[in-house]
């Protein structure tokens, strides 16, 4: 215990590699050769991978109770006692301080080693593109704060890296400052993921008043700095099941989940994020940033569990947030807005797990997930490069054959995410939807069963249309680009072979009943209460028969979209004709974002402009209004002399009175530099009676004894 | 209340909540108003006034209960609420009802009676009270952002009139311009003390030398930041635009009840943290005072608009006040308070005549405009006299007797020359004071039509002139008032 082996001891080096790169580039980036930046920053990426992997490896070799380390890098925010809600005196502190634990461990695994990948990848992407250096010293700058957001033992230390990642993001998706689409969905990330960091912070707050602490944990901590943590105090039992203040909490970090990881209702800005480089939407918009929200509500789980009704909505929200985005998929023409609401749809499946208590369902979703939707991106990355820019699957087709180590790749995590057995997302999903099915007495959770299989259907369905209109049928690509066609370098296709292999045996590790992955994060996510009679305990026919139906249902939406796309051509079009209203409602996404602009977005618009007229009015007013009032002052001051030389002698000692007054108006011209400055120089004026005098008797006393 | 009705909602509250519950039932009724606002229609918005003053009436309750308080240090040593708090909350109680009472008629006649009016100026009340509880920098500088932000808005509150928002803008403007001075003190008082209690600077201070520089510049910054807070030269700049263009009412509460919390601010950090550096700033204390007397009055001669007049004489007061603190014995300290406490009613009864003044179409401001106000309304000249002779300081008015005990401070201490210009003073003061009153007793009244007084108005017109004479003929009672404020730790320790 005592020797905590050399990775373990030196956990806070893996966020500072990459930042030290990132702070490299963004500072001395533009003198650098392009070679310099790649490797800095690659090589930064990998040696945290490698440390982190150490520091799994080390965490690993101890007994399963002992798998909490915990290192305080320095005192952050030194303790604060106060009185909250909590009995006893109340510590608010904040320490910079590292977790690792099962859970942590599976995100930094999947952060260094998907992020890794996708650096390796962005050499060959982004190679022509200008800002080069800015788009690794942003990318660097991302890993480190998503690293400090796994990797953080507190809330606070966790919302520095999650606002670090929101800035990241908005960095990223604007990479491409020049064009005002991208600013703009940069901009409308920004402040849609803001509304959601008001319920997080909220959320923050409520629990330093009312859990007295918010470090997670003091497991793995000795001495001074052990006081309880956030989870060691909902495990003690001090609090009931059900409580209005846990579920409002509980609510609370969900509000700030459904920003960061685009749920209902705060989804909007995710498919416009894809204006950003396509390694940035498979690292921050896939693989990584938008599971931060999955990451926070596992980790406070021990809340989760008791606050029953905050479960259900968070499964609720889920389930319909996976069938609702997946409609939107279903239509789309864009070959990244596809991958967009899948990622959406697949996120969706991970609150719906969580939702129903089924922590490690939704982790090892999140995992294979980030396999297999970073390699869809990238592998429409390899597409998109391979047809100069274009997006529109409408102008591709038949490219099978023209670039064969993306199309099999891409054909490998199509088929991990439609669900094909023995491919990772099929043991995930599968696990998600028979533990929704067993999930509870209610009625509620077969209707959500039934939302997530025919999701899955639908989730096939979508992607095998995206499959078949990019690589299969005939060639729709413009003549120019046709012969520009060609296969990416292999700075691109290794990455795209390495997460196929990871996609295809990435899930075997939860292959059920083996559970290798569960009982490496069941300490992390053990009931609160004992639980009443664990939900299944055997293999059992329901089981393997919900297995063959979801394996049947995936199948089931192939087979449609081979038949709509391959088989019979003009199918899909007539189709849309004859639902016309239907499929004109999806394909502008439910009118989501023209109802948001006329609620929210125009309102706030017109407040803007109401007070851009106030300043108009006031402000520059003012200056025309200040030189009027002092023409006018002078002019009265005129003719005020006037009357005094005419009436001459009205009164002496009144006269004498008021020619005193006369410096005071003199002075007060009505503007307000004029006042500002005579406060400076009465400032100053005290200054030289305070100090002035000291140095004149000084340099007396000197004079004296010269 | 607010605890009574907690306590049966099952909420226990620290027992220092008591100790800012003042405050806290200022909070409640602002918000109350601002909600009950929308439910108003036009006619009925007096509500408003009448909600704000139940708020200061409970919330004078709750401060009635901690008059015998003998320093009570809570929340981390942030507040501490002794006599001097207890008074000088009092006084911003007394005169945020005595403006609430002139404002509704007064914004009726502006066509701006909003509910927000009354909220603002109970939040800038609270502020106030925390100015004059809070024992530590970061509590003090609050209270005076709120104050100063609520009042920033109230001078503005007339949107349609320029001079409104002129003078708002340039209270914005000059009052962020002196609190980041003064912010910037408050550091290096922080830097030097290694703590935010005031105590623990003032031992910090104590150890250093008296010549340090970094000590000297935390002083002046400070100094400056507070001095422009209660309009003292060369900090003054400000104030006659700032009161010619605030709704009245609002002019009648930032010349008094700001005022009075600045000098609250003032007193706790010169008479702690400053206080063992006091022959540092004793002179230049006493040259300030003597600069404020002499532009505040010679200021105040020309003047034709009645608030411009009244904002230089308001000048010249705070020249007096200092002159106390200059002596620093118990009578002069006494005789801040005494004279604070005279001047919230004097010095609003001079500007409830000006709002008497304002009828449809007619501003009213204008030194004219009380041309023959004695055959028009002639308990308006009368009183009007009252408030003039007061404010000049004439026996046997209340202005006087707080006059004499700043001279008697200044004598006791040796000041003859100080006292000697602070009693030449007088005569520019009666001059211009008495200019006022000669255009309301003696020249013809013109065509202007008869001012009518409301009954919310004639309270507070009764009730200052009712103090004034009272406490002019029978002083002791209010002079022990103010004197409790002596039995403050933080001037008990000075004075011992």
């Amino acid at each position: 215990m005592n020797e905590a082996g050399y990775f373990l001891e030196h956990i806070g080096w893996i966020p500072l590699f990459p930042l030290a790169s990132a702070a490299l580039m963004l500072l001395l980036g533009r003198r650098l050769p392009k070679a310099a930046v790649s490797v800095a920053c690659v090589g930064s990426v990998f040696v945290s991978f490698v440390y982190a992997a150490g520091a799994v490896l080390q965490l690993g070799a101890r007994p399963a109770e002992e798998r909490v380390f915990q290192k305080i890098l320095f005192e952050w925010i030194p303790a604060i006692p106060y009185h909250g809600a909590a009995p006893g005196l109340s510590q608010f502190s904040a320490d910079w301080g590292m977790l690792l634990d099962p859970l942590s461990s599976v995100m930094i695994l999947v952060v260094t080693g998907v992020g890794f990948l996708i650096h390796v990848y962005s050499i060959g992407y982004m190679g022509h593109e200008g800002g080069y250096y800015r788009f690794f010293g942003y990318m660097n700058l991302f890993m480190f704060s998503m690293l400090t957001l796994v990797l953080g033992n507190n809330l606070l230390l966790l919302f520095v890296g999650w606002e670090g990642v929101g800035l990241c993001s908005y960095l990223l998706i604007g990479f491409f400052f020049l064009k005002k689409s991208a600013s703009d969905a940069g901009k409308k990330a920004f402040v849609v993921n803001r509304v959601g960091d008001a319920g997080f912070l909220l959320g923050i707050f409520l629990a330093s008043t009312v859990l007295g602490t918010i470090r997670f944990t003091d497991h793995g901590l000795e001495g001074a700095a052990k006081f309880s943590g956030m989870i060691d105090v909902l495990r003690s039992g001090a609090f009931h099941s059900g409580e209005a203040v846990l579920t409002a909490m509980a609510i609370l970090f969900f509000i700030g989940a459904t920003g960061k990881s685009a749920q209902i209702p705060l989804y909007t800005w995710l498919p416009d994020a894809m204006e950003g480089p396509t390694p940035v939407s498979a690292l921050i918009h896939a693989a990584t940033m938008v599971t931060a929200g999955v990451y926070m509500v596992t980790r406070m789980n021990a809340l989760y569990q008791l606050a029953p009704e905050a479960m259900l909505t968070v499964a609720v929200i889920g389930g319909l947030t996976a069938f609702y985005a997946a409609t939107m998929g279903l239509v789309q023409n864009d070959i990244k807005r596809v991958l967009a609401y899948s990622t959406i749809s697949q996120l969706g499946y991970m609150f719906l797990a969580l939702g129903v208590g089924a922590f490690t369902a939704g982790i090892f979703h999140l995992m294979t997930h980030a396999f297999f939707k970073a390699l869809l991106f990238l592998g429409s990355g390899s597409v998109i490069h391979a047809l100069s820019g274009e997006q529109d699957m409408r102008r591709m087709g038949g490219l099978w054959s023209k670039i064969p180590t993306t199309a099999w790749t891409f054909m490998a995590a199509t088929l991990a995410i439609a669900g094909i057995p023995p491919l990772a997302g099929f043991f995930s999903k599968d696990e998600i939807l028979w533990r929704t099915f067993a999930g509870g007495e209610s009625g509620i959770y077969k209707v959500l069963y039934l939302v997530g299989l025919v999701t899955a259907g639908m989730t096939a369905f979508y992607m095998f249309r995206l499959v078949n209109l990019t690589f299969f049928g005939k060639s729709r690509v413009e003549h120019e680009v046709e012969h520009h066609i060609h296969e990416s370098p292999s700075s691109m296709t290794v990455p795209l072979m390495i997460l196929a292999f990871l996609s295809v045996v990435g899930g075997w590790i939860g292959l059920p009943h083996l559970s290798l992955f569960e009982r490496w994060l069941e300490p992390v996510v053990a009931p609160v209460q004992a639980a009443a009679g664990a939900a299944e305990a055997g293999w059992s026919m329901v089981e393997a028969g919900m297995m063959l139906i979801s394996v049947l249902v995936a199948l089931g939406g192939i087979w449609l979209a081979y038949n709509i796309y391959l088989e019979r051509e003009g199918l899909a079009d007539q189709l849309a004709a004859r639902w016309k209203g239907l499929y004109e409602l999806v394909f502008h996404k439910y009118y989501m974002d023209e109802v948001y602009d006329s609620l929210f977005v125009n309102r706030t618009k017109d407040l803007a402009t109401a007070l851009g007229d106030f300043d108009r009015g006031v402000v520059d007013g003012l200056g025309v209004d200040g030189s009027a009032t002092a023409t006018r002052l002078t002019s009265r001051l005129s003719m005020w002399w006037d009357r005094w030389i005419v009436d001459g002698l009205v009164n002496l000692s009144g006269a004498i009175v008021r020619f005193a007054s006369y410096p005071v108006r003199m002075v007060q011209t009505g503007l307000v530099q004029s006042y500002a400055l005579v406060i400076l120089f009465g400032v100053l004026l005290l200054l030289v009676v305070y100090l002035g005098w000291p140095a004149v008797s000084y340099v007396r006393t000197l004079l004296h004894s010269a | 209340m607010v605890q009574d009705l907690l306590s049966r909602l099952g909420m226990q509250l620290p027992k220092e909540f008591a100790l800012i519950l003042p405050q806290v039932q200022l909070g409640i009724f602002a918000l109350g108003i601002l909600l009950t606002d929308f439910l108003l229609d036009r006619k009925s918005r007096w509500w408003n006034a009448v909600l704000a003053l139940a708020g200061v009436g409970f919330s004078g309750k709750a401060l009635w209960n901690l008059r015998n308080l003998e320093d009570v240090s809570a929340y981390h040593s942030s507040i501490v609420v002794d006599p001097f708090a207890v008074f000088f909350g009092f006084l911003f109680l007394i005169s945020a009802a005595l403006v609430i009472l002139l404002s509704v008629r007064y914004l009726e006649i502006e066509d701006e009676h909003h509910g927000e009016f009354y909220a603002l100026l109970l939040l800038a009340t609270i502020g106030m009270m925390f100015l004059a509880t809070g024992s530590d920098l970061i509590t003090l500088f609050l209270g005076l952002e709120t104050m100063a932000l609520s009042f920033y808005v109230l001078t503005g509150f007339l949107r349609h009139r320029k001079a409104s928002n002129e003078g708002a803008l340039k209270y914005v403007l000059l009052g962020a311009f002196s609190s980041g001075i003064l912010a910037y003190g408050f550091s290096l008082m922080y830097g030097i003390g290694g703590s935010t209690n005031l105590a623990r600077i003032a031992q910090a201070y104590a150890e250093r030398s008296p010549g340090d520089p970094l000590v000297l510049i935390s002083l002046v910054t400070v100094s400056a930041g507070v001095f422009f807070k209660i309009a003292a030269v060369p900090f003054h700049m400000w104030a006659p635009d700032v009161y010619e263009g605030a709704p009245t009412s609002i002019t009648a509460s930032i010349s008094v009840a700001s005022k009075a919390a600045s000098f609250a601010l003032l007193l706790r950090i010169f008479c702690t943290a400053f206080w063992p550096i006091r022959p540092n700033w004793e002179m230049v204390v006493a040259g300030v005072a003597v600069a404020s007397m002499t532009i505040g009055n010679f200021g105040a001669i020309t003047q034709s608009n009645l608030k411009r007049l009244l904002a230089y004489s308001s000048i010249g007061h705070v020249g007096y006040m200092l002159l106390g603190l200059v002596a620093g014995t118990p009578d002069g300290f006494k005789g801040i308070a005494f004279y604070l406490l005279v001047y919230v009613f004097m010095n609003t009864g001079a500007f409830a005549i000006v709002i008497l003044l304002r009828r449809e179409g007619v501003i009213g401001e204008d030194i004219e405009d009380l041309n023959g106000l004695i055959s028009r309304r002639p308990v308006a000249a009368i009183l009007l006299l009252i408030f003039m002779l007061s404010l000049a300081g004439i026996p046997p008015t209340a202005g006087f007797i707080g006059k004499y005990f700043i001279f008697l401070s200044l004598i006791e201490t040796g000041h003859y020359v100080l006292a000697v210009f602070a009693a030449l003073y007088i005569a520019p003061a009666l001059y211009y004071y008495f200019r006022v009153v000669v255009h309301a007793w003696m020249r013809e009244p013109g065509g202007a039509a008869r001012p009518t007084i409301s009954v919310a108005q004639g309270v507070a017109l009764a009730a200052c002139t009712l103090f004034i004479l009272v406490a002019g003929l029978l002083p002791d009672r209010f002079i022990n008032f103010a004197g409790t404020t002596l039995q403050s730790q933080f001037l008990q320790m000075i004075l011992r």
